[in-house]
């Protein structure tokens, strides 16, 4: 008999804000020391109060956008209670009752994958466990960041369809600016049956918890479909609803502890926060601040007069998007912008290493303009702009100090021509035997010269006038 | 150990109850479980007080966070000195040692300790004071208050105290709040809840109709009426109650501050054993109560229904204000008993909040003067304040 899988994914993801759910500590930008970044607030001392924070229901908004669903404009807080030492205040607040986003949807590989429903709830800890000492350390940096789990229906076939999911969720939350979805920023919960082909009925499910590396929700899936399968067909397990754990080491999935998994929440909404009320008007604002999706922007982008295959890559990168934008919108031309970019810029991210463009847009402007304006070479361009991202250095100061900023006069030029032209006797004598590549070791010495500076063209042309005068 | 003020506070001066927090002074809201605790910042309304140049002289005993009606459950009661301990912070205004004391009126022990000691209390509005650095057990309900020796103390502590604050989500936006003690009492229309004053002691029915006297000898009209919700504010009252206080006190775990049992084995007796040696009675059993109606296969009939039935008594409760501007009734069964055989002790918190429910549910104000209980409509502190002014005036 043929099987099919049955895969529903609960996805959490780490929110870009600048400070916490319910406190002013600051957000997803990760502090260097365990509890660095930890308040009254968030580490549960009695007498604190949650305030929320506004920027993580309009990002949470977003992501109901993006992902096509019911944005629910009266939505609340509800407590989680368990006990844990990761969990200052013992209760967890999310959203049980009023979630903020419902009804969703989205394309994955040409199949609809609904969305049930997207709500706010803030982190817990982390422990932290010493063998040697037999010692257990809280560490609260993580406590009460905004997350949002996006809980989808039961609508996966396969273990590609999950991943290309969520490649493509990372790739629009980061995109849409809801999410940076940093290593372990974006962590799942699998739930997961098999069924004959063709039936209407759900098998036994099992989650899986806590997984963030795609590889390993790729083989935990095709780990438990052989389990289940083999339950069935030759009754190697009776299959229990349970929650299991992938081990990557044993590169198999175990069942967690039934004390971890069998409690009872006890959710009851959060007296300390009103209810959130979405306005039309904040709603609409919200709406409009929604970047344009990659397609759309890629389009944009060759009705400007760039090319397709260039504006696809520009569009692919939000950091590439940013920077160009704004270097646009300093007045400078899309096509030169666009191959200062993809030319200039990623050839320098190559080769030193860099995944994402981390280059101020005024720089790069300035850098343009200059060159735009021959005030210097494209080559003293290009040597200014690896230094902004070596060193991030001011661009004007580092012209002057590196002599790139003199306009090069014909004048001169000449002048360099001559002079190389006298010091290089036996390469002149090479050349007006035959060998026409010497003019190309004159034509180094004469770029040596000028520092790089000073028109090509019109060096090589000043040098063949010269070297057959 | 002491760490609340009792014969040595400077006249003039205001306590606060040991659930509010002042920065660096140990604050133990009567618990074994905070001893030695010291808070990182004071309550917003600590700072409003010394803003406002109150000297804020110290911490009054209180039962354990809040939840008995006589303070018999704090941990800090070995002293003998403390037999009058049932409302501390009302009888060192009645001794004149303190202006006035700021109290968490959780279920009703300041407005009762007021009638026990004869001075005034006040519960205002729920939202008008910011309940920001208040060890909290029911978010929903408690406020703080003021106890002082007479209706214009009251007023100009409460002054002082109310007003919008961004670090209580539930904090309502006006910046102040302006109070009177002037109101015309004469034009009034009171009335007397039937079902309270029946059930109460002799001695509290004869305060209630010396009082009755004293207002219509001022020229209000006081009826009779009936207002049978005041059972089921009772007990949906206590559910609230006990729910949010299981809630809020499972942050006190052994694990990040506070008392810690010396011997354990694992997180889980690390937690149970620091739980049972520091908690008493009362509070356990509030918080095995709230943590049973909390359940899953209870939650529907009993939290929901009870956040349902909140809006009902409200409802009613606000159909009487159509017609009258306060309601009149005793804030406790007998203010002769001063303690209670601690193993009872839930229940009698239990039967005494049939009377000092209905606030406590509804968020509506209530002031307790001259032993008896006022409830007006929201924000009509004044009335109740003019109410209890201008018998004071008589009497003084």
């Amino acid at each position: 008999m043929k099987y099919e899988l049955v895969i529903g994914l609960e996805t959490h993801v780490e929110l870009s804000t600048d400070s916490k759910l319910f406190c002013s500590c600051g957000g997803h930008s990760s502090p260097k020391e365990p509890n660095d970044c930890v308040c009254p607030a968030c580490s549960g001392m009695p007498g604190m109060l949650p305030v929320t924070n506004r920027h993580a229901i309009e990002l949470a908004v977003k992501a109901g956008f993006m992902l096509n669903c019911k944005i629910n404009q009266y939505t609340t807080f509800d407590k989680k209670s368990y006990y844990y030492p990761d969990l200052p205040c013992a209760y967890q607040i999310t959203q049980w009752f009023n979630p903020i986003c419902v009804e969703g949807s989205v394309d994955v590989d040409g199949r609809k994958i609904g969305i049930k429903q997207i709500h706010l709830e803030e982190d817990a800890g982390k422990l932290v466990h010493d063998e040697a000492t037999n010692t257990s350390f809280v560490d609260f940096n993580r406590t009460s960041v905004p997350l949002i789990e996006i809980v989808s229906k039961p609508d996966f076939r396969s273990s590609e369809e999950v991943i290309s999911y969520l490649k493509k969720l990372k790739s629009a939350l980061q995109f849409a600016g809801i999410s940076e979805c940093e290593e372990g920023a974006m962590r799942c919960d699998v739930n997961i049956s098999v069924r004959p082909e063709g039936s209407k009925e759900f098998g036994v499910r099992s989650e899986i918890k806590n997984m963030s590396s795609l590889s390993e929700i790729k083989d935990a899936i095709e780990f438990e479909k052989v389990r289940h399968v083999d339950a069935i067909e030759r009754h190697t397990e009776i299959l229990v609803q349970e929650t299991r754990r992938w081990d990557d080491v044993k590169r198999r999935t175990f069942p967690m502890r039934n004390k971890e998994t069998a409690a009872d929440y006890r959710y009851f909404p959060d007296p300390n926060l009103m209810p959130i009320v979405i306005d039309d008007a904040w709603l609409e604002q919200i709406r409009k601040s929604m970047p344009a999706t990659a397609d759309e922007k890629a389009k944009y982008y060759e009705n400007m007069g760039i090319a397709a295959k260039e504006a696809a890559v520009l569009a692919s990168d939000r950091k590439l998007c940013e920077v160009f934008d704004a270097v646009v919108a300093s007045g400078c031309n899309a096509k030169t912008v666009a191959s200062w970019i993809l030319t200039e810029c990623m050839g320098i991210m190559k080769r030193l290493g860099l995944v994402s463009l981390d280059i101020s847009a005024e720089k790069l402007a300035e850098i343009i303009t200059l060159v735009e304006k021959n005030e210097i070479t494209r080559a003293a361009g290009k040597k200014v702009l690896s230094a902004v991202f070596e060193k991030d250095v001011d661009v004007k100061a580092f012209c002057e100090e590196q002599g790139l900023n003199q306009k090069i006069d014909e004048g001169f030029i000449l002048e360099t021509v001559r002079k190389v032209i006298a010091e290089n006797e036996k390469i002149v004598a090479d050349y007006k035997g035959g060998k026409t590549k010497a003019l190309q070791a004159l034509f180094g010495s004469v770029m040596r010269e000028l520092k790089g500076n000073g028109d090509p063209a019109v060096i090589r042309s000043l040098l063949e006038t010269e070297v057959n005068n | 150990m002491r760490y609340y003020i009792n014969e040595i506070c400077p006249a003039g001066t205001v306590a606060v109850d040991d659930t509010i927090l002042v920065k660096d002074v140990p604050a133990t809201a009567g618990s074994k479980m905070l001893e030695g605790f010291k808070p990182l910042f004071s309550a917003e309304v600590v700072e409003r007080l010394e803003k406002a140049d109150y000297a804020v002289s110290g911490k009054t005993n209180v039962g354990e966070f809040g939840l008995d009606l006589v303070g018999e459950t704090s941990y800090f009661t070995d002293d003998a000195k403390d037999s009058k301990l049932k409302g501390a912070a009302a009888e060192l205004v009645k001794e004149n040692k303190i202006k006035a004391a700021l109290a968490v009126d959780l279920n009703g022990a300041p407005r009762r300790a007021a009638a026990v000691s004869g001075v005034d209390f006040i519960k205002p509005t729920y939202g008008t004071v910011s309940r920001y650095g208040v060890i909290a057990c029911a978010c929903s309900g408690e406020q703080v208050g003021v106890i002082a020796a007479n209706a214009e103390d009251v007023k100009e502590i409460l002054s002082v105290i109310a007003g919008h604050d961004s670090k209580d989500g539930t904090s309502l936006p006006a910046e102040k709040y302006e109070y009177t003690v002037d109101e015309d009492v004469s034009l009034m229309k009171l009335c007397i809840v039937t079902e309270l004053y029946e059930k109460a002691s002799d001695g509290v029915k004869a305060k209630l109709d010396a009082f009755v006297k004293a207002v219509e000898a001022k020229g209000a009209k006081v009826d009779r009426v009936s207002l049978d919700v005041v059972f089921a504010a009772q007990t949906a009252w206590q559910i609230l109650l006990s729910a949010e206080t299981c809630n809020n006190l499972s942050r006190f775990d052994g694990v990040k501050y506070g008392y810690r049992t010396p011997e354990y084995k694992n997180i889980d007796e690390l937690y149970v054993k620091s739980r049972t040696e520091a908690f008493s009675f009362l509070t356990k059993a509030t918080v095995i109560y709230g943590s049973d109606v909390l359940a899953k296969d209870k939650y529907e009939s009993c939290y929901d229904k009870s956040l349902r039935i909140r809006r009902v008594v409200l409802e009613k409760v606000k159909e009487l204000f159509a017609q009258y501007d306060a309601i009149i009734t005793p804030v406790c069964s007998d203010t002769e008993i001063s303690a209670y055989d601690l193993k009872d002790a839930f229940t009698n918190v239990f039967e005494e909040s049939l009377y000092t429910a209905v606030p406590s549910i509804t968020g509506l104000p209530a002031m307790v003067s001259g032993g008896v209980q006022l409830i007006s409509d929201s924000f009509k502190e004044s009335t109740l304040l003019s109410i209890a002014h201008s018998i004071e005036k008589e009497e003084a």
